[in-house]
């Protein structure tokens, strides 16, 4: 299988603290591929550094076999690459609908925009219901909904979703997770990056481990979810 | 001289050239968090590349026919030199400490007053307009000139123009999305740059149209112009009033940029008109107070409603 995304000895910094040191990974069509970690491991630097927000120190970055390193940031999301940002970031005084067409700010097929409204609207129905709402008004489980339907309204052929249940009551989590399973299951390919590894851990196919800015295990899903050391930091046992 | 109707058209056409002014300050402060001090100087530019046009015109040329020269030549000097300084002045300190653009827009302020100054052939002296020719208007009591008809009725159709186009359009909501958020608005496919360099034309623009307009009619009742002239230091005080108005009806907020010009031009001609009438007032009345008049207005509103009259409380951007 060929990989769809192709990382290798990415470093990103922030003027002189180096937030990302040189990971190494891969993400093929089809997949959800998962980033855990704690707070300030790296992982939401990367998902930036990809989607061209931050400007690597070293490293490259192929996506769909083409180099993405010297690409701006408002050149990606046209290649295929989307992202949903940690805290949701969605434009609160523009209307739901509004958000949504922003998502598909760069396509001129509008009839199927349209359609892909739509079908935003299916699969989030509260959204299709407030569309006219500043979406400011609506709650953070309900903007979380609507950054990843915003997301998906460009067509990705790689969806970036960060932290998509920071945040959320366990029933709105759990709404969540079981939409990242239906996008998997319709061919989206997925890097899901998580606070909560036992959820991630759970949908992904592959998994990798971030510590202080480096990627220090790697395996399935289940793997990692049987890993002393991972239940250990990540899932709260002794 | 002090009917109320008089002092109110006074005040409005003033007011609506505040507006015009304004809207350039409001819309570059809205995405990109920059005051740009030499707004006021752009809208100088603006007057002198309309007289620029109007020297090169042949004597007698209609008004009719001089006038949307003169006002294109106004634009393109003025959006000439306001892209320019985005690209050359501001870019390169995006991402600097807000203290650095902001000096450098008041650098930028001074060196183009002194440019023009400088180099514009025989600048120092006064450059005589063309004016609207024939009797003034009486309007519900008050004596209109037909140059002031003029900016009564562009500046509500420029601002009607700006609201479809932000509202509207593509780039408009491009435009409103870099304003809430601009890395997310990049995540997209807004191309930032390029929405940050249309909101300065845009500003340009309109401060163009303005600068034709109060030389053409509103020098009657405003203070640092004069009637009929262009000048170098045309843009200083005009500016910091538009600044002063933008500020007023909530800055970021381009109809609070039109209804806070509105709201000092009238609050100035009252004040100039009514203050001396006061017990114990009258020597603080009449033309040379208005400007303090209009300064205690912002002052009374920045104690008062911060956020200015339309504009949202800072907490709520996101």
């Amino acid at each position: 299988m060929t990989a769809l995304l192709e990382v290798r000895g990415l470093r990103v910094a922030y003027g002189k603290i180096e937030a990302v040191k040189g990971i190494s990974f891969t993400v093929n069509a089809g997949e959800i591929v998962t980033l855990i970690g704690t707070n300030g491991a790296g992982k939401t630097t990367t998902l930036r550094t990809l989607s061209g927000l931050l400007h690597p120190l070293a490293g490259s970055i192929r996506f769909d076999g083409k180099p993405l390193t010297r690409v701006p940031a408002h050149r990606i999301v046209a290649l295929g690459l989307a992202h949903s940002p940690e805290g949701r970031h969605i434009f609160p005084r523009l209307t739901i609908a509004e958000n949504l067409q922003l998502g598909a700010f760069l396509r001129k097929d509008t009839t199927a925009v349209a359609q892909d409204v739509e079908r935003a609207y299916q699969l989030f129905p509260i959204l299709g219901e407030r569309a006219r709402q500043p979406a400011g008004t609506l709650s953070g489980g309900e903007q979380q909904m609507l950054a990843m339907a915003r997301a998906l309204m460009s067509r990705p052929k790689l969806l970036m979703l960060d932290e998509p249940s920071m945040g959320l009551s366990p029933i709105m989590m759990q709404k969540i997770m079981t939409t990242i399973a239906e996008l998997k299951a319709d061919g989206t390919t997925i890097l899901l990056v998580e606070q909560n590894a036992q959820a991630a851990l759970t949908l992904a196919d592959h998994g990798h481990v971030m510590e202080t800015g480096r990627i220090v295990l790697s395996g399935t899903g289940p793997e990692l979810l049987g890993d002393t050391s991972v239940r250990k930091a990540y899932l709260g046992e002794d | 001289m002090h009917e109320l109707p008089q002092q109110l058209a006074n005040g409005l056409i003033l007011g609506a050239m505040y507006g015009l002014i304004a809207i350039g300050y409001t819309m570059v402060y809205g995405i990109v968090q920059l005051i740009n001090f030499a707004h006021g100087e752009i809208f100088m530019v603006g007057g002198f590349g309309a007289l620029t046009v109007h020297l090169a015109l042949p004597d007698g040329t209609a008004l009719l026919l001089a006038l949307p020269l003169m006002i294109l030549g106004g634009i393109a000097a003025a959006v000439a030199i306001a892209v320019a300084a985005e690209r050359f002045a501001y870019r390169p300190l995006r991402g600097a400490p807000r203290l650095a653009p902001l000096i450098t827009a008041i650098g930028l302020s001074i060196a183009l007053q002194q440019a023009v100054w400088k180099w514009y052939p025989d600048a120092k002296k006064a450059r005589v307009f063309p004016q609207f020719k024939g009797e003034s208007l009486k309007i519900l009591g008050a004596t209109v000139q037909r140059g002031e008809v003029f900016l009564l009725i562009a500046a509500p159709l420029c601002m009607l123009a700006l609201g479809l186009f932000v509202a509207r359009t593509r780039t408009g909501r491009g435009m409103q999305a870099t304003a809430q958020d601009p890395d997310t608005a990049k995540l997209m496919g807004i191309n930032t740059d390029r929405i940050i360099v249309i909101a300065f034309a845009i500003g340009a623009t309109f401060a163009a149209v303005a600068a034709v307009a109060a030389v053409a009619a509103v020098a009657a009742v405003a203070h640092g112009l004069k009637y009929g002239q262009v000048d170098f230091r045309m843009g200083f005080i005009t500016g910091l009033k538009a600044f002063t108005a933008a500020v007023l009806g909530g800055i970021g907020n381009i109809y609070g940029a039109m209804l806070g010009g509105v709201v000092l031009g009238v609050a100035e001609a009252l004040a100039t008109g009514y203050i001396e009438e006061i017990p114990g007032m009258s020597q603080f009345g009449g033309g040379s107070w208005k400007d303090v008049w209009a300064f205690v207005l912002l002052i009374l509103v920045l104690l008062l409603r911060p956020q200015g009259l339309l504009g949202e409380r800072v907490a709520d951007r996101a």
